[in-house]
């Protein structure tokens, strides 16, 4: 394919936190002083190369960059090290409708978002239908914007970013805005930009997402690139990173005189190796460490396995655990056939007083397993038949 | 495939580069979104230069009796151009911070939202320009002849001007907020030191008879005094009126010189302007 349609090499990007910073000229004359900063680099020794009809997945905790670095790929952000280049028209759904005026129509918002977006006006009147087509609003594009619902807003944006044929499509979490079926429409174009070979790159919290969609997937970790290959490993990676960024952060604020969850592993017994996702009547092993103060009691460990909206499914207890030598104790909660579950899974974990019940520590592990199947079908697989009868 | 990628380039250089479109299509919204909800839309813009040229016209010939042939004209030609470097230099320093939610989240040539501004401004400044002229048709046919040939390079520098304010104007505001109160009253100040309601000849001869004949030079190196002189040498066409001179000079020498040396202040603070946009544009995003 020649020369990749993205090209960063060596980029940071470095953010100044002032305390005290002039924010007008009379300030600034006041403040005889300059404003202390402290720096915060988002974005370190970045070194992308994207080849053009790619389709990567940018994936990482919270704060790990993901935005930056799509903002500095964009050109909204000037990279502060290394140098970014990029081939062919942007289009970034970075956040549907920016740029909408609300005193416009619907129709001289297509035209100015289209201009800015760099398309000529000509070219603007071939797809003026088609994005209006797609955004269903024929009845209501010549209102003004003010007047529009939330949703007509976003689909405005999104057709009209969808239309300009871009040659790059960068997508930050837009796919969590809007229902079910604008979602599916959105992932329907995204399939049919990657037929049309254009290269997409888009961040998101769905792993599962990940490997369905993405022929690539980068893990960012505080501003580092900590993986880029494969989808399904990058997915897996992010995974344990999360369980263990949690045990870190977690376990330094915790006060070291009661007891704690030191860590949590699902695993496949037979390898040893974390396992994230699972399918109906398999075999599920979760370890949890707990970690005390010398001479500390004995600890109970409740475990819940969460759904949607964080409606526990099963609830699993341990005996009371004396804990070891080490001041630690290890249990391992097993399941031998899991329920047929759809969906993305969370763990909730309590270490708790076993007479009292009161909690020592609880932590909660968001997207923990993921269960094979489409959970808009519901989140249990269920065998039934529908049949008509006569009565 | 490299006629594909070509073509990809040109994209890509499409929406770093400024167009003519896209300005065109930001100085509609601008019009659009400012005329939208008055019922007599347009007609406005043509009413504020009119109440003032009453109000100015009562003032200074009925109760300060200025004494000035066809002072609606001699006020006309200079109030217009003022009027549109002032509009340009005031809607141009919040054009980034009004248009935050783009600049945050758009590729696009940030330039243009100053550009825009002085765009905004020229079409006002045409109509009213428009207006004039038909008016002068009717009332007051003394102004045409080959002087109108002055409006071309006036006018140009004022162009040049207007977008050098504003480029700087809209850059630093995003920094210190107040550049667009800090403005205002200085903007208040450059009318009154332009000679847009008196005539230039007023002050030259009061520094001539104290003495102090370079304070004139001084006055007139403000490059909006270069170009409204030579606007009123353009339209007025009474240099000399009850004995005494209202414009400066009868020939064209006097403008021109002055026309350039605004020319060169104008240029100067383009290139100021401009390199102080780029310098401060990288920090747009994260400063709005």
């Amino acid at each position: 394919m020649g020369e990749p349609a993205i090209s960063a090499s060596g980029v940071g990007k470095r953010f100044l936190v002032h305390h005290k910073r002039a924010t007008s000229l009379k300030e600034r004359l006041l403040l005889h002083r300059r404003s202390e900063a402290e720096e915060f680099w988002a974005l370190r020794d970045v070194d992308l190369q994207i080849a053009g009809g790619q389709t990567v997945g940018l994936i990482g905790p919270n704060g790990s960059g993901k935005s930056t670095l799509l903002k500095v790929l964009s050109g909204i952000l000037a990279p502060s090290a290394g140098q970014v280049t990029v081939r062919g028209r942007i289009a970034s759904l970075l956040e549907l409708g920016a740029g909408f005026n609300g005193e416009l129509t619907g129709r001289e918002n297509v035209y100015l978002n289209a201009a800015i977006l760099g398309l000529s006006r000509r070219e603007t009147d071939r797809y003026f239908d088609d994005i209006v087509a797609f955004a269903e609003l024929e009845p209501f594009i010549d209102n003004q914007v003010k007047h529009y619902s939330s949703g007509q807003y976003v689909r405005l944006g999104f057709a009209v970013a969808v239309h300009v044929s871009p040659d790059i499509l960068l997508i930050d979490e837009v796919l969590a805005v809007g229902d079910e079926s604008f979602q599916q429409k959105c992932l329907a174009k995204i399939d049919e930009f990657q037929q049309l070979g254009c290269t997409i790159l888009f961040v998101t919290h769905s792993l599962d997402l990940v490997p369905r969609v993405c022929s690539r997937g980068v893990v960012l970790d505080h501003g580092r690139v900590l993986h880029d290959g494969d989808p399904v490993e990058a997915a897996e990676r992010l995974r344990s990173l999360l369980g263990t960024a949690h045990d870190q952060s977690g376990g330094a604020a915790m006060a070291a005189d009661r007891p704690r969850l030191a860590d949590l592993r699902l695993f496949d017994p037979t390898t040893r190796s974390h396992k994230g996702h699972y399918r109906a009547n398999e075999l599920m092993a979760i370890d949890v460490e707990v970690a005390g103060p010398d001479g500390a009691a004995p600890v109970q460990v409740r475990l819940a396995v969460t759904g949607p909206a964080d409606v526990p499914m099963w609830v699993m207890e341990s005996d009371p655990l004396p804990l070891g030598p080490g001041g630690t104790a290890t249990v391992c909660f097993t399941v031998k056939e899991l329920p047929p579950l759809r969906g993305i899974f969370a763990l909730a974990v309590a270490v708790r007083d076993p007479a009292t019940k009161v909690t020592y520590d609880a932590r909660r592990f968001g997207e923990a397993f993921v269960a094979d199947g489409d959970p808009a079908q519901g989140v249990l697989e269920v065998a039934w038949t529908a049949e008509q009868v006569d009565r | 495939m490299v006629e594909l990628q070509s073509a990809a380039d040109a994209r890509a250089a499409a929406q770093s580069r400024i167009r003519w479109e896209l300005l065109a299509e930001l100085v509609r919204k601008d019009l659009k979104v400012k005329y939208k909800n008055s019922a007599l839309g347009f007609v406005w813009s043509l009413a504020n230069p009119l109440l003032y040229l009453a109000v100015f016209t009562l003032v200074f010939t009925k109760i300060l009796n200025n004494g000035i042939p066809a002072f609606p004209v001699l006020f006309m030609s200079g109030f217009l151009v003022w009027n549109f470097f002032n509009l340009a230099t005031l809607s141009g320093t919040g054009s980034v911070v009004g248009n935050a939610n783009l600049v945050r989240k758009v590729r696009f040539p940030r330039v243009v939202l100053p550009l825009s501004s002085v765009g905004f401004a020229g079409v006002h400044f045409v109509l009213q320009l428009g207006v004039l002229l038909a008016l002068l048709l009717v009332f007051y046919r003394d102004a045409f002849g080959t002087q109108l040939v002055l409006l071309v390079p006036a006018l140009a520098v004022a162009v040049v001007l207007s977008t050098a304010m504003a480029l700087l104007a809209s850059a630093l505001n995003v920094r210190f907020r107040d550049v667009e109160h800090l403005l205002e009253v200085i903007l208040l100040a450059w009318f009154w030191l332009t000679p847009i309601v008196y005539p230039a000849t007023l002050v030259r001869d009061q520094v001539v008879a104290r003495g102090t004949a370079w304070m004139f030079d001084l006055y007139m190196a403000n490059p909006m005094a270069g170009v409204v002189t030579a606007l009123q040498r353009a339209l007025y066409n009474h240099p000399v009126a009850g004995g005494r001179d209202v414009l400066p000079a009868g020939g064209y020498g006097f403008y021109l010189t002055w026309l350039g040396v605004a020319g060169a202040v104008a240029l100067a603070l383009l290139a100021a302007g401009l390199w102080i946009f780029r310098r401060l544009q990288a920090d747009f995003a994260e400063e709005l």
